[in-house]
């Protein structure tokens, strides 16, 4: 939650007249937001939107697959089909129904399913495409969620709070990419190693992919972006200097369904 | 009143304990999908609604199809129903009842259920359904209820309660179809994306409820001294009628834009439920058995003889609810979610301890129906005498 200037000067003004000073007022008229507006480093990356472009050209397979599973590690998302401790395996149909994924690849006609030409270039055919939430601007998961649990961001951000969330997984029926998993089981054995910079979830809550909102707030760039040797981009549409705006002006990219009007910002270039 | 409901015969608490024993069982199941997570059901990241939102959604339609009894005899003053608004009524509270217990067993944190009004959220369809399934709940414990208590007094029912009932009939409306739109307005499911989900959910719940009202106007005439009436039944039935052959015309509506179009995003639901797709069609039986075992239905049903026979009569309102169970209470919700978004065909079938949690939903809603039917019969029965 932003305080802005105004509000600044609005609480400042109001605690001189009281007689009050320092963070004192601030604890009164708006407690706990002092704490907020400092955490974030000076350093933390900020956009009007952000907007993810992945290269498929220059991803491999086997990068592609330490994207995911960058991603996977850094925020303890647990690994279902092939859990850590043999005892703990499960029948194969039953763990794909558990699985939890926020970064995966798919094959191009199942990431883009209807777009694919009845003679598909082969290199297409065979690549590994990598899928997550699209973050998209128009997005239909926000829309139906009756809690606001899952919000959109001013910086277009698409989030999740996971303390909030009712598990009613009406964002996931409502969601056209399959990008929501929601927690069936008590997913905390199922982490490999805990990542200590980010919270393992309960049962009965839906997780997706958050840009690595916890990343941008330390001035990072997201873990799969970092893992990814240049395949994939990161930055702010709206910022015309953008390394994004430079990939999207100077190639040609498509986006997941984007004839259903949720204006993805996932952008691939094929 | 309430006094009707703990006197009986041998045969009432014999009932009553079995429903009670089912309702325990499921619960002793609900306490373990609370501890272990909604992962003991069938249903997965593919498809993550099953049986439950299912059940929800067929009850939906039975509750709102007390408005079939209610609306000719507030509306049109058709005095015969005058009888039986009170069981539809009664009926309408029980299944009411069971969706708000089937949401509540859906969800993956029932601990958080209040989140829905401490963060109102009015674009969400969800809020909405929440809103008017619970009014019509309380709506219709305040007519039935003070209705039956004047009809004990012999006395009219006073006016605000006749207004209730007014508004109780375009509530009743309203509550399949906000639930319709729960499903209606997403982008990605192109079963579920037509105008006519709406008012199909509308036409089979004013077959399947209707349908199970007469069966049970039959069970009471059975076995209590109270008769619901041969000519309200026969009514009822020329509404299971229309309303049988008006869904399956509504059917072949949605059958013709999805085939002679041939968009794929919106066959492909229907090839998965009918033909079976990528070899994998579980239901293709059932969903057949459904859609020609209803079609017969209203073919029969149309027939006076067939309908006027009352032991024929209950067997086609038992095909009835059977097929219209089968398209809404099942096809519905798995046919919506196979392919999913990335066009892969991954199957959902119930577990046993999800059948069995269902099973005790079912029960309790029946055993809140047959107090609330013992409480209404006494009472006709009084009045008799
Ligand atoms: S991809 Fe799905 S989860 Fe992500 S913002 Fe879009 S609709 Fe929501
Ligand atoms: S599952 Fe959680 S995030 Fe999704 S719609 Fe329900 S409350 Fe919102
Ligand atoms: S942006 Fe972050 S959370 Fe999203 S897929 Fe990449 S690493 Fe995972």
């Amino acid at each position: 939650m932003g305080m802005d200037r105004r509000e600044f000067i609005r609480i400042a003004g109001l605690s001189t007249l009281l007689g009050l000073g320092g963070k004192g007022a601030f604890e009164l008229l708006a407690p706990g937001r002092v704490e907020a507006e400092i955490i974030p480093a000076p350093r933390s990356m900020k956009a009007k939107r952000w907007a993810l472009v992945i290269n498929q050209k220059k991803l491999d397979d086997a990068t592609a697959q330490k994207c995911a599973a960058a991603c996977h590690r850094v925020h303890n998302v647990p690994d279902f089909i092939n859990p850590p401790d043999d005892k703990l395996k499960l029948n194969p149909g039953v763990a794909n129904r558990y699985e939890i994924k926020w970064l995966w690849t798919a094959h191009f006609h199942n990431a883009f399913p209807g777009d694919a030409p009845p003679h598909l270039a082969e290199k297409v055919e065979h690549m590994s495409f990598l899928v997550l939430c699209n973050h998209c601007a128009n997005p239909p998961c926000v829309r139906v969620c009756p809690t606001k649990a899952t919000f959109q961001r001013e910086d277009g951000i698409v989030m999740m709070d996971m303390h909030r969330c009712i598990g009613c997984r009406f964002c996931m029926a409502g969601c056209p990419y399959g990008s929501r998993s929601f927690n069936w089981m008590d997913p905390r054995p199922y982490v490999k190693e805990q990542y200590p910079g980010y919270p393992t979830r309960e049962i009965g809550v839906v997780e997706k992919c958050t840009f690595c909102d916890e990343r941008l707030a330390q001035g990072l760039q997201p873990a799969c972006v970092e893992a990814s040797r240049g395949a994939m981009v990161f930055g702010d549409l709206e910022d015309e200097k953008s390394q994004v705006r430079e990939y999207l002006r100077k190639y040609f990219t498509i986006r997941r369904k984007a004839h259903l009007g949720t204006n993805p910002q996932v952008y691939y270039i094929v | 009143m309430l006094e009707k409901a703990l006197v009986g015969t041998k045969r009432y608490y014999g009932l009553l304990a079995i429903l009670a024993g089912l309702f325990a069982l499921g619960f002793l199941f609900y306490l373990k999908q609370l501890n272990v997570g909604l992962g003991i059901t069938g249903m997965g990241r593919d498809v993550s609604w099953g049986l439950y939102i299912s059940q929800f959604t067929y009850l939906v339609g039975v509750a709102a199809s007390a408005v079939m009894v209610v609306l000719p005899y507030y509306l049109h003053n058709y005095k015969a129903f005058g009888r039986v608004t009170i069981l539809g009524e009664f009926l309408a509270v029980a299944a009411v009842s069971m969706c708000v217990t089937f949401v509540l067993v859906d969800m993956g944190r029932p601990d958080r259920v209040f989140n829905v009004f401490k963060y109102p959220t009015p674009g969400s369809v969800m809020f909405w359904d929440i809103i008017v399934l619970n009014g019509y709940l309380v709506l219709n414990i305040l007519i039935g209820w003070n209705v039956l208590e004047c009809e004990r007094h012999s006395i009219a029912p006073p006016k605000w309660v006749k207004f209730l009932s007014y508004v109780s009939i375009p509530w009743a409306v309203s509550i399949h179809t906000v639930t319709a739109f729960l499903y209606a307005g997403l982008p990605g499911r192109g079963y579920w994306l037509t105008a006519i989900l709406a008012p199909r959910f509308l036409s089979s719940a004013f077959a399947a409820g209707p349908a199970l009202l007469i069966l049970l106007c039959l069970l009471v005439r059975k076995y209590s001294k109270f008769d619901p009436g041969k000519e309200q039944i026969q009514t009822l039935a020329k509404i299971v009628t229309y309303a049988t052959l008006i869904n399956v015309f509504f059917f072949f509506c949605e059958v013709f834009t999805v085939f002679y179009s041939q968009l794929p995003d919106h066959m492909a639901h229907f090839q998965y439920l009918f033909v079976g797709l990528d070899g994998k069609g579980q239901l293709v039986p059932l969903m057949w058995f459904s859609i020609v075992g209803m079609t017969l239905a209203a073919l029969f049903l149309v027939n006076p003889k067939l309908r006027k026979n009352e032991s024929t009569l209950a067997a086609l309102c038992g095909l009835v609810i059977i097929t219209t169970w089968l398209d809404k209470g099942l096809g519905l919700m798995t046919g919506g979610f196979v392919p999913n978004p990335m066009e892969q065909v991954v199957e959902y079938w119930p577990t046993m301890p999800e059948a069995i949690i269902s099973l005790g939903v079912w029960a309790m809603g029946f055993l809140i129906l047959t107090i609330l039917y013992k409480i209404a019969v006494s009472i006709k029965e009084e009045i008799k005498s």
